[in-house]
């Protein structure tokens, strides 16, 4: 019966191994306890022994490759047996493996927008120097920070100051304007799946995935205009949503200028050939990726259609495997929720994300004069293992001329 | 010593053999985590001194101490689920391969610190000499656990205070990676004792028959007067742990002490005794291998320790 | 009630523990003959006989050690280190032992042994022996470090550790040892792990311990004088540290300042300092303050050493710059 030889675990913070030797070639023979090969971990040089005897059939991986523990490295059979070794090694139970070699799980894909970047809540105005308690009593009684003295060290508004201040109040302002509420509790509950997937996903893409951010902002009057051309030719159930002809430039964008259609795997950089478009879909308790497979093939109307049905089926609760799995570029649009712009994280191990921001109406000049334009903020999200700025730059630039001059879309 | 007895104890060391043979299949596969020191070719030791204790008799010793838990009694399934991390492992998964323990058979664990548990045991002597017990304790340690001041501490006090414990050293002729004589100002470690007044012994240690001969005599003595030191020569056919590159010795000087495997001395011993056959002997080395199987398929299926289990775990309580 | 050292109230709660529980031994460096270097346990020996006050041979390791295994096979061994600079030399039996045995094997060992340590500074005994390491110990979980600053505390804190079936580190100093203080005639027992209000006030809190206790009293009195009334808190207990009464008090005073022995960095000032922001960030009206000894070796020379000391008047300094 043939065997197959597997790296070994040779120390307990060991992952993988370099093979840096086959000490016996294939079709030698081979008893218990003969060295087969000579692995280098990070510590030392180890001789593999064999626990089997026989003739070692076949060696599966190469002198100086890096194998991840638990890994097939050779297959020891009988003399003369016939051995089928696709069949062999595809019928092995997988070892679970502790250390840091995690097999990519087929997870639903993900993208998470960033918080809005809306300007951050001034409690405070700038150049008051206040004690935290003394914050947090001026904001029980309602007092205004700017309008008290500070008695203490450089001038900082301590406890005494602020107490002084209610003291000092008008009697109109009923002093006892703030009653602690009854006993408000917290509550606790387990994330839920989706949740902690998103979590874990997003945490991992904020901590490995070096990002960079490029925003351009967009002309989306002629988009506009032809959108409601368009549907006024097309049936109700059938017109098309701004995101559609996003989905559309970018695929097109994306075939044209392949760069950000990547993957970074280990030391490889992976060229998709395929362009696969996903739309980041808000679901109740957290958010989904449908892609549009081929997106850069695909007429307008068919996107609009695949991206409808995917939308509906996430949103009930029902998407199918092949909805969300192959994206490799994604949309995030939060047009709907009246945002200006956004940052997204990138989902990997896709090498960007757009984020959209609605289109709004704002002052736009035009031949030297002050006109109503409508403008749309784009946001792009990169890996900067695969791209750089200037290369971004210049890809949204691209994307940007496809939808000022949105014809191109209707027609490819 | 009746034919049952030495049966018993060929089983015993068999087990220990084929437990460690396991135990190393199932770190290669990653599913024994942290460290794994395998006492193949030691299995005499501890067998050998073990079988001669009274239940009374305390037994402590360093992180090599799969072989010893087993000769105290411990169940393999108990073994082999720590050493998988699981809550029905002899220390709940909280100690693993190098922190065996069972109070309950009076095995008082196993010590990951060279030459820490040396000063521990002369304690529980003391407490047993205090209550007027005639138990004993003992002690057992490697040769490496000589020359760290722990060793001349816990040898003098037990001297001086007249302790029962009887100091077992299993000289296996290197510390890690380092040959005793470039450890040890003396490679007869024995020697050492006789710094304190200390009557001791040297043993081989391959030879079970010997090793419990020589055990039952210290012990004797540990009971009347005080310390003993007993030194047992031996060898472990594997590396220190695994992952060991075993450049500090050679093949050859490996082979040459496999041909003395203190299985295959008694293995030799029982067949030349009237009414024992290969059969008698097959159906014990297959049983041990039935054992093991067992214990891997319980550690498996065994649950592991929870979150709770460890956090209410760190301290024992108030008062009592 | 009676006043006493913290010596006498050291050696009551020894012996009436030892008179209590039979299980109870003292072993240590020159504890049974020669009465204890601090004349703690005069008298034992004659008493109780060698079998159970036990002088060792100067080797903490084994001390310790021993007492490990002692505390294992049901005794509840008390080992004193002489000064708390040699318990360095038990520190592996301390920390790696004592503290971890009962986890490490799964819960089924206990270790109800006591370690009593002498430490302090400004008895010009150069650096190797002026230490207040304290914090040090505190620092491992498993083990209770426990370090009075009233003989009434002391007494009631060390027959608890007796009594505990967990390790406890019980931690002196040696110029407390003349302390006076009231100790009740009855038996009473204080828990560990619970820190307590030894005087009250309501403008700033005064955090601290052993020592530093008596210090921040004497500080706290002289502002008085000044019509300033500082909280004073003990803390009594490092591990597990209780944070009740220290954050009640901030929460009335919204200043504080902590008060220690030892060095300042990774002290138990930045402990206690970095637990107020956590829990009570919306009380604090000026910055915490500490008050620790400088970050040097002690020297012998006995001026240099005393400056190197906090003393009250770094302490009211101190409150003086929070509020």
């Amino acid at each position: 019966m043939a065997t197959v030889i597997r790296m070994p675990k040779l120390g307990f913070d060991m992952a993988e191994g370099t093979l840096v030797r086959w000490v016996i070639g294939e079709g030698q023979e081979v008893a218990k306890g003969d060295v087969i090969a000579e692995i280098e971990t990070d510590k030392a040089t180890v001789e593999v022994d064999s626990q089997e005897e026989g003739i070692l059939h076949k060696h599966l991986v190469q002198k100086g490759s890096v194998v991840p523990i638990a890994t097939p490295i050779a297959i020891i059979g009988e003399a003369g047996e016939e051995i089928d070794v696709d069949t062999l090694v595809g019928e092995l139970p997988e070892l679970e493996v502790a250390p840091a070699v995690e097999a990519a799980k087929p997870e639903p894909a993900l993208v998470a927008p960033a918080k809005p970047s809306d300007k951050p809540e001034v409690q405070v105005p700038e150049g008051i120097v206040a004690s935290p308690v003394a914050r947090r009593l001026a904001k029980e009684h309602d007092l205004d920070l700017t309008s008290i003295r500070g008695s203490g060290p450089d001038g900082r508004i301590v406890k005494r100051d602020v107490e002084a201040a209610v003291a000092a109040a008008p009697s109109t302002v009923p002093a006892a304007a703030f009653v602690t509420p009854e006993a408000r509790q917290a509550t606790r509950e387990p994330l839920s799946k989706l949740r902690a997937i998103i979590g874990r996903r997003m945490t991992q893409a904020k901590q490995q995935v070096p990002h960079f951010y490029v925003t351009i902002d967009i002309d989306a009057a002629p988009l506009m205009e032809l959108r409601k051309q368009f549907n006024a030719l097309i049936p109700e159930e059938e017109k098309l949503s701004i995101n559609d002809f996003i989905v559309k430039a970018a695929a097109l964008n994306l075939q044209r200028f392949p760069s950000l259609n990547a993957s970074v795997d280990g030391e490889h950089l992976v060229r998709h050939a395929q362009v696969n478009v996903g739309v980041a879909v808000a679901v109740e308790d957290g958010l989904l990726t449908i892609v549009v497979h081929d997106a850069d093939l695909k007429p307008l109307r068919q996107i609009g259609s695949e991206a409808r049905g995917m939308i509906e089926r996430a949103r009930a609760g029902r998407v199918r495997p092949e909805d969300i799995e192959g994206s490799t570029f994604t949309v995030s649009n939060m047009g709907m929720f009246d945002v200006d712009h956004f940052i997204a994280i990138v989902n990997p191990p896709e090498a960007a994300v757009m984020a959209i921001g609605s289109v709004q109406q704002v002052p736009a000049v035009e031949g030297g004069k002050i006109v109503i334009g409508q403008r749309m903020k784009v946001t792009l999200s990169a890996d900067h293992r695969v791209t750089d700025g200037a290369e971004a730059a210049r890809w949204l630039q691209e994307f940007a001329r496809l939808l000022e001059q949105p014809l191109q879309l209707a027609i490819s | 010593m009746d034919k049952k007895d030495k049966l018993r104890l060929y089983h015993e060391m068999v087990l220990i053999r084929r437990l460690e043979e396991r135990s190393a299949d199932l770190y290669r596969e990653g599913k024994i985590g942290g460290f794994l020191h395998l006492y193949i070719g030691q299995e005499a030791v501890g067998s050998g001194v073990i079988s001669t204790r009274r239940p009374e008799d305390r037994v402590i010793t360093a992180y090599r101490d799969h072989g010893i838990a087993i000769a105290c009694g411990m169940k393999p399934e108990a073994v082999m689920a720590e050493l998988l991390g699981k809550d029905t492992g002899a220390s709940r998964g909280m100690g693993g391969s190098m922190h065996l323990a069972d109070v309950d058979l009076n095995f008082w664990g196993g010590y990951a610190i060279v030459g820490a548990h040396l000063p521990v045991a002369a304690g529980m002597a003391m407490a047993d000499k205090m209550r007027g017990s005639d138990a004993a304790t003992i002690c057992f340690f490697g040769e490496g656990a000589t020359n760290i001041g722990y060793f001349h501490e816990a040898m003098n006090l037990s001297m001086v205070w007249e302790l029962p414990v009887l100091w077992v050293c299993e000289n296996n002729k290197y510390g890690m990676g380092t040959e005793v004589a470039r450890a040890s100002a003396v490679d007869e470690i024995r020697k050492k004792a006789d710094g304190y007044g200390m009557p001791n012994a040297r043993v081989d240690g391959m030879q079970l028959l010997e090793v419990r001969k020589a055990a039952e005599e210290a012990l004797a003595h540990v009971r009347q007067k005080g310390p003993f030191f007993l030194e047992a020569v031996t060898y472990r056919f594997v590396g220190h742990s695994m992952g060991d590159p075993e450049r500090y010795r050679s093949g050859e000087e490996i082979t040459k002490w496999r041909e003395n495997d203190p299985i295959g001395i008694l293995r030799k011993h029982l067949l030349e005794i009237k009414g024992v056959g290969e059969k008698t002997i097959e159906a014990e080395e297959a049983r041990a291998e039935e054992q093991v199987e067992e214990a891997v398929r319980f550690a498996e299926e065994s649950p592991e320790p929870t979150l709770d289990t460890l956090l209410g775990m760190v301290y024992a309580g108030e008062e009592d | 009630m009676a006043l006493k050292t913290m010596r006498e109230a050291i050696s009551e709660a020894l012996w009436e523990e030892m008179e209590r529980d039979e299980r109870v031994i003292i072993m240590g460096e020159e504890v049974g003959v020669w009465g204890g270097t601090y004349a703690v346990t005069k008298g034992f020996h004659d008493h109780f006989g060698p079998e159970r006050v036990c002088d060792t041979p100067i080797a903490e390791g084994v001390i310790v050690g021993a007492a490990n295994g002692a505390a294992l096979a049901g005794l509840r061994p008390v080992a004193e280190m002489m000064t708390i600079n040699f318990a360095f030399l038990a520190m592996d039996q301390i920390v790696n032992h004592s503290a971890k045995l009962h986890t490490m094997f799964g819960g089924q060992m206990t270790v109800p042994i006591v370690i009593r340590a002498v430490g302090g500074g400004g008895r010009q005994l150069g650096a190797t022996h002026s230490q207040t390491p304290d914090v040090a110990f505190a620092h491992f979980p498993g083990l209770k470090v426990v370090s009075p600053g009233t003989p009434h505390d002391a007494k009631g804190l060390l027959k608890s550790a007796i009594r505990s079936i967990d390790p406890v580190m019980f931690i002196e100093n040696a110029t407390l040892y003349q302390v006076r203080g009231e100790v009740p005639e009855e038996e009473y027992l204080e828990p560990i792990g619970v820190s307590k209000i030894q005087r009250a006030g309501s403008d700033v809190t005064l955090i601290s311990y052993s020592k530093m206790l008596q210090t921040s009293l004497q500080a706290a009195e002289s502002l008085a004088g000044e019509g300033i009334e500082a909280e004073v808190v003990d803390l009594r207990t490092l591990r597990p540290l209780d944070m009740g009464a220290v954050v009640d008090s901030f929460k009335r005073t919204n200043r504080a300042v902590i008060v220690e022995e030892g060095w300042r960095s990774y002290g138990v000032g930045a402990e206690v300092a970095a637990r107020l922001y956590e829990e009570a960030f919306d009380y604090v009206d000026a910055p915490i303050r500490r008050v620790a000894q400088r970050e040097v070796p002690l020297p012998y020379n006995r001026e240099l050493e005393q400056q190197m000391l906090p003393n009250m008047y770094d302490v009211i300094e101190a409150v003086k710059g929070v509020l």
